[in-house]
């Protein structure tokens, strides 16, 4: 793959011991993850199995322990604030709760020229950049004066969607950026981002818990558990015919919306777990 | 940098103007405001407005009574009480600010940066703050005053000093609370420096609460100032209200109205800035407040729409275990109307049956379910309708609000409630043992010993497979799959004929789902139990319910049996529900350019 946007190799994170006598706690273990120029890979995992943590240490927000993370050929794994400046232009996240990730006594316009005024653009530049942003993520024009508590939770998705694309960056970190959203939202909402990888050719790092959002939106798919990746490959393949028994237990735990569909399924489910746990009695 | 400044300000500009509207509009922030406002025009323009030289002595007009010339008299010195009453305003508020600009100048900076760092500076900080607040500040000052002499500039400075723990602490706090907020993740990304980041997101977070804290401080500040000089600890070369006070009080046989003016602008200024504090506070935290008078309205306007909807109960009520017949729910806003949550909403559960009620945020489903428990906020009305247990009626709208009286014979007994968060619905200052056997003990009149063996038995029920270890644990030794299983065995430990599962597994990993799911499906066929399951999820519909409501805006959509909602939906917005759904669909995915190759 000769244009690699993102390339994380053994990577290791681990939280310094938070208090005395304590064990140091390893989030992350030995990660290998690609992400291509205008490719999306999906990661999928529970609530504590490090997918947050591996977009927080690409985006410098979770301290690296070992192995490396390369960006467009450049090691980042340990760049400081005034190389992430530099970064900003190409490295942009998303963050799940559009709540609390847009500060409350700032205006959308404000928000949005945030970005582009660290990167030195002048006003009328940037005016017009947020114009064409505001445009882009389908807000009206006249949300540039107004706070975020004056928005519902989509419409605020789609201002920190903008203010990540503000810089029109080369891959955007997008943690769980469509869970705490309505359903109607929701698939609104991946349309948009399906759009703008069209439209401007960058890359996504998905990360979510729902498999069903990320079979829709991804190209590959990375599956975590307990800090680890267990399987990775094509989404088709991970999210349709997984190999590892926790993606196959993933996968037949999300309930579908029929009743009968669902029956069966809770039975696939049932054989399913009884011959895992026969394996792992053979196995032990 | 300057662009980004001047935005700054241009933001905090709206946000102060409309404090500043809600402060005028408080009689308490507008009278106090306009007071303090007097007493630093009348500082400044004292020189123009005295009319006698406040140090000059008059001895043929010794303790002269109000009135004449001297409004105010004189003092024992012959001179004019009122003119020193507006020149000692000055040393007042040049006090104040000598202690607040202080206080804050050390309190805050340090806060800021102990709270967004933490670490050592922190821990040196937080000590160092500790210390000067287990000093008596009295004897500091008068240590002071031996030392340096009796300036009372100097002990305001020392006063501000001492007082700064106050600020550090406030403002320490204030930033820990949003240094991990998102935003700020967001402006580390773009590159923002810390500097940067603490002057234009954090300090933001700070301002208010130091704005009503340097308030209150002055008060404080002023009622220091005016006790150490009363006490005669000042200057009393100084004119200061403080100093007449300590000199009224001398000749308090002779003349004690000298005693009286200082007294009372001394008080009303303190008093004032700490009311205004009050004020200011109220302001920022910008409740809408129902006035009495509105109220009252709203409750009549509620009276006056249960009187048009009241609904005859219907023959067949008593056939199902749960009846909700055109019920309203609304809350009264500030401008006397009700804002209705819940609409005209009916529908039935049978023994034995599972009703799913979806819907979107907002829905109403949530508030339907908890006026079915009776445990809507007190400020809530039942507008209309009525809700039935078996034909007997739990809630009614000529009632308006719920009698929590008719509740307590069916809550905990004949229906049950699984709640969102496992972890918020457990207390965490009991065992999980206690909080099961406590309601046992309570509803079913067991004894502690039955209750506990039987506990035992139910978490077992719940398939937990180490029941006496969970029993003894606290609500945060264990997960939240667990602590909902908890939840699940509490709910069905009085055998209950109705369950309310409102969003039940939505906290929960997919896994732990399916597990919770199959876990509610068996203990509701095992059990018999009628169920009305609250729900965003198609998938846990299909799962668990046999019917379906689905609900939006407050109102019902659509209702009818699980197979044909979910398969045949008849209304527009169901089938854009259900085509949200992301399952079973083509991925969307455009694979563009290099992605196709790989």
């Amino acid at each position: 793959m000769s244009n690699l946007v993102l390339d994380v190799k053994n990577l290791d994170v681990t939280y310094p011991a938070a208090g005395f006598g304590k064990k140091p706690f390893k989030a992350l273990h030995n990660i290998n993850i690609q992400v291509g120029q205008a490719e999306t890979l999906g990661l999928v995992g529970e609530s504590g199995s490090g997918k947050t943590t591996l977009g927080r240490a690409i985006l410098g927000l979770a301290p690296v322990s070992a192995g490396t993370i390369e960006f467009l050929g450049k090691d980042i794994s340990h760049a400081t604030r005034k190389d992430r400046r530099a970064l900003s232009r190409d490295l942009q996240v998303v963050f799940q709760d559009p709540y609390t990730s847009l500060n409350p006594s700032m205006e959308i316009g404000q928000i949005l020229a945030e970005p582009l005024q660290i990167q030195g653009l002048g006003e009328a530049e940037a005016k017009r950049r947020i114009a064409e942003l505001l445009d882009q993520v389908g807000l009206p024009s006249d949300a540039l004066n107004r706070l975020p508590r004056e928005f519902s939770g989509g419409q605020r998705q789609r201002v920190a969607i903008a203010r990540a694309l503000a810089l029109s960056p080369k891959l955007i970190v997008c943690d769980e950026p469509v869970s705490a959203l309505d359903l109607t939202t929701q698939a609104r909402i991946l349309d948009l981002f399906l759009q703008i990888q069209k439209d401007t050719g960058v890359s996504y790092l998905f990360v979510s818990h729902d498999l069903d959002v990320v079979r829709h939106i991804s190209h590959r798919v990375a599956v975590m558990y307990k800090g680890e990746i267990v399987e990775q490959g094509p989404s088709a393949q991970v999210t349709v015919n997984p190999t590892h028994p926790y993606t196959q237990r993933l996968l037949m735990a999300s309930p579908v919306p029929d009743p009968d569909r669902q029956e069966k399924r809770r039975v696939e489910r049932k054989h399913l777990l009884e011959q895992q746990a026969r394996e792992l009695q053979s196995q032990g | 940098m300057s662009t980004s400044t001047a935005a700054a300000t241009h933001g905090s500009a709206i946000v102060r103007k409309s404090l500043f509207k809600r402060l005028v509009a408080n009689p308490m922030g507008a009278t106090t405001g306009v007071f303090l406002l007097l007493v630093v025009i009348i500082a400044f323009i004292a020189p123009l407005i005295a009319g006698f030289d406040p140090a000059a002595t008059d001895t043929n007009n010794l303790m002269t009574a109000p009135g004449g010339a001297h409004l105010l008299g004189t003092d024992s010195a012959g001179r004019d009480v009122l003119a020193r009453i507006f020149f000692g305003a000055q040393t007042t508020l040049i006090s104040a600010v000598l202690v607040v600009v202080t206080s804050i100048a050390i309190g805050v900076p340090t806060g800021l940066v102990a709270g967004y760092y933490g670490g050592k500076f922190d821990g040196i900080a937080s000590w160092i703050a500790n210390m000067l607040m287990s000093l008596p500040s009295i004897i500091v000052l008068l240590a002071v005053r031996a030392a340096l002499g009796p300036s009372i500039f100097v002990s305001m400075v020392v006063f501000g000093i001492l007082i700064a723990p106050g600020f550090y602490r406030l403002t320490r706090t204030a930033v820990m609370s949003v240094r991990n907020e998102l935003y700020v993740d967001a402006a580390k990304v773009s590159g923002l420096s810390d500097v940067r980041i603490i002057a234009k997101h954090i300090f933001t977070v700070v301002r208010a609460p130091i704005v009503i804290q340097a308030a209150m401080i002055s008060g404080i500040a002023i009622s220091i100032q005016s006790g150490l000089e009363f006490l005669g600890l000042g200057d009393s070369s100084m004119i200061s209200w403080g100093v007449m006070l300590n000199e009224g009080f001398r000749n308090i046989f002779v003349n004690p109205l000298l005693v009286l003016w200082p007294g009372i602008v001394i008080s009303l200024t303190i008093g004032s800035f700490a009311l205004f504090g009050n004020a200011m506070r109220d302001a920022l935290e910008d409740s809408q407040k129902i006035s009495a008078k509105n109220k009252k309205r709203s409750d009549a306007s509620a009276a006056a729409s249960f009187a048009v909807a009241e609904t005859e109960v219907p023959a067949d009520a008593d056939k199902h275990l749960l009846t909700v017949g055109h019920l309203s729910v609304g809350y009264p806003q500030g401008d006397g109307s009700l804002k209705k949550v819940v609409s005209d909403v009916s529908f039935f559960v049978d023994k034995g049956e599972v009703l799913g009620i979806v819907g979107e945020s907002g829905s109403g489903k949530s508030q339907t379910a908890f006026s079915i428990l009776g445990l809507l906020p007190s400020n809530a009305k039942i507008a209309s309708g009525h809700i039935l247990f078996e034909g007997s009626e739990l809630v009614s709208a000529t009632e308006g609000a719920i009698s929590q009286q008719a509740m307590t014979q069916f809550r905990g007994k004949r229906i049950a409630y699984i709640p969102q968060e496992p972890m918020s619905n457990l207390d965490p200052s009991f065992t999980i043992g206690y909080q099961l056997v406590r309601p046992m003990t309570e509803v079913l009149g067991i004894s502690k010993k039955e209750a506990k063996a039987r506990a035992i038995g139910l978490l077992e029920t719940v398939g937990i497979n180490n029941p006496e270890r969970v029993f003894k644990s606290y609500p945060h030794e264990v997960s939240g799959g667990m602590a909902q299983r908890v939840l699940i065995a509490g709910a069905v430990s009085c055998e209950p004929d109705l369950l309310i599962a409102d969003e039940p597994t939505t906290a929960l990993d997919v896994t732990v789902q399916a597990e919770v799911l199959d876990l509610l499906r068996d203990l509701q066929k095992r059990l018999g139990m009628g169920m009305v399951l609250v729900t965003h999820n198609f998938g846990v519909v299909a799962d668990l319910a046999d019917r379906v409501v689905v609900m939006q805006y407050g109102r019902v959509v659509e209702t009818g049996d699980v197979r044909s909602i979910l398969r045949n939906p008849q209304e527009e917005y169901t089938q854009v529900l259900l085509s949200s759904m992301l399952e079973g669909k083509t991925p969307m995915t455009m694979l563009t350019g290099n992605a196709k190759e790989q």
